[in-house]
């Protein structure tokens, strides 16, 4: 049996009389590549929280690894709140990881390769490579398991694309359990080992390839989608 | 020199400095300004410690810690905002303050009177001083992460109520220090004025927080030296003397 590294069942969560997650019951196996697709308002952001424990939340929530170390990349997390601050991105990654080679291998991973990037101003980055460097970030302290919250909203398409290259690299790379919340069903059909479309109790789970189909998609998103599966 | 006036020396430096520090954090949390109200907090306890001749320092700290827990005990009781409950209480304070407040003593509350410090007060600057600084030292890090993201520093950790607590207090300290050199009226000055000049001068974080803390001691030498030659009150000299710093700060500008 392959091995599970999370288990949530009966998984509730409320904010006031709302219900947000229903009765929600899934799990994660070790060095998936795992999506978490829904409209917005599905509780997607939600979930995550619940996961990391930033919310209370009825139900379990069993995380099956020894020492757990999550890395998690919040969504919008903005350059705004970066330009306000004084800081280098040596210094930031310094909040985590005291070896300025570890950082400079870092960097250099998530494609931010030239020395000068250790002192520049994470606000002084174009968008794409905010993220990249945001990425990385995440990635010191070696996490088992990663938790991405929408990480290419802000960015133009070609950054996109990149943005998804360097999750895909991480999880070939690093054979690392990785979570992402997107709504970019392209995403869902080129990168991922299974696919959990939210709406409170969630609709479906499994590969994607069986589980989205048109049917679906059009109750997940509210209104006809027209997509058409890439066959490579 | 005369030793009353070294004492004030010392102490108007580790206060400076201290304030000048913890002021650089305040300001990355948009939190400059509450250094304001909780001096003004003070002056029902300053007033009270003038009358029957206890420290100074002691009654703006019990008023200020009096004051925090009206505002946190409202907060449970209504809907207001913080920021709200904070003028409503501020103003009753500051209003009970001056009912009670000696006239002839108004002066030393308001603004300040470094001349009335000794040998306790300096013990106290020294000791709360550096309690403070290595306080925040411990925590500037954690406390500049969850101000990017309050969910990121959670999950790395961090025990952000906590963190919240022990800087919350910190500032309640230096606040209440502040008043017996600068007087109600400027406690919120020496937190910004040195952390806004080094922020200008700054594009990392250990520069700008070290640059806030020297910035902070040096206003408080040079102010200290200017009330020694024209003898002007000390309180505003000091706070003169940093805007002075942070105007050239503003040629460096980065």
């Amino acid at each position: 049996m392959e091995d599970v590294v999370l288990k949530v069942k009966n998984l509730n969560v409320e904010f006031g009389d709302e219900k947000i997650i229903e009765d929600l019951s899934f799990q994660v196996k070790r060095g998936e590549f795992f999506i978490i697709l829904g409209a917005n308002g599905a509780g997607k952001t939600t979930l995550f929280k619940a996961l990391l424990g930033l919310i209370p939340y009825k139900g379990e929530i069993i995380f099956d690894l020894k020492n757990l170390k999550i890395g998690y990349l919040p969504e919008r997390l903005s350059r705004a709140k970066f330009k306000e601050l004084p800081i280098s991105i040596k210094e930031f990654y310094k909040f985590k990881e005291d070896s300025i080679e570890k950082i400079s291998e870092m960097l250099k991973f998530v494609g931010l390769k030239e020395q000068k990037f250790l002192e520049r101003e994470p606000g002084s980055l174009s968008s794409g490579q905010f993220q990249r460097m945001l990425i990385g970030w995440v990635l010191l302290g070696d996490p088992q398991i990663l938790f991405f919250d929408e990480p290419t909203t802000g960015i133009d398409i070609g950054g996109e694309e990149t943005i998804y290259f360097l999750l895909q690299k991480i999880w070939q790379e690093k054979k690392l359990t990785i979570l992402l919340i997107t709504h970019d069903l392209n995403v869902v059909y080129g990168y991922s080992t299974n696919v959990l479309c939210l709406y409170k109790k969630g609709l479906c789970s499994g590969p994607p390839r069986e589980v989205l189909t048109p049917e679906l998609l059009e109750r997940l998103y509210g209104s006809k989608i027209k997509f058409y599966k890439h066959i490579h | 020199m005369d030793i009353q006036f070294i004492l004030s020396l010392i102490t108007a430096i580790f206060i400076g400095g201290v304030a000048g520090y913890l002021g650089s954090l305040m300001i990355t949390k948009k939190m400059a300004l509450v250094g304001g109200p909780l001096g003004h907090l003070a002056l029902p306890g300053v007033a009270l410690a003038l009358i029957y001749h206890y420290d100074i320092f002691l009654g703006a700290l019990l008023s200020i810690a009096a004051g925090a827990a009206v505002i946190w005990f409202l907060g449970t009781k209504t809907k207001l905002s913080m920021e709200a409950l904070t003028g409503v209480v501020f103003a009753a304070g500051v209003a009970l303050g001056f009912l009670i407040l000696p006239l002839s003593r108004a002066k030393e509350a308001l603004i300040g009177d470094i001349t009335k410090i000794g040998l306790i007060d300096t013990s106290l600057a020294i000791i709360l001083g550096l309690a403070v600084f290595l306080l925040i030292k411990k925590i500037y890090s954690n406390m500049i992460l969850a101000g990017i993201s309050e969910d990121l520093a959670r999950t790395g950790g961090v025990n952000v109520k906590k963190y919240n607590f022990i800087y919350l207090v910190c500032i309640a300290l230096i606040v209440a220090l502040e008043v017996k050199i600068v007087g109600i009226l400027f406690t919120v000055a020496l937190l910004v004025i040195p952390a806004a000049a080094s922020r200008n001068f700054s594009r990392t974080l250990s520069r700008y927080s070290s640059g806030a803390l020297v910035i902070g001691i040096i206003s408080a030498i040079l102010g200290i030296l200017f009330f020694k030659l024209s003898g002007f009150p000390a309180g505003p000299l000091i706070i003169l003397t940093g805007t002075l710093i942070f105007i050239i700060s503003l040629f460096f500008k980065k």
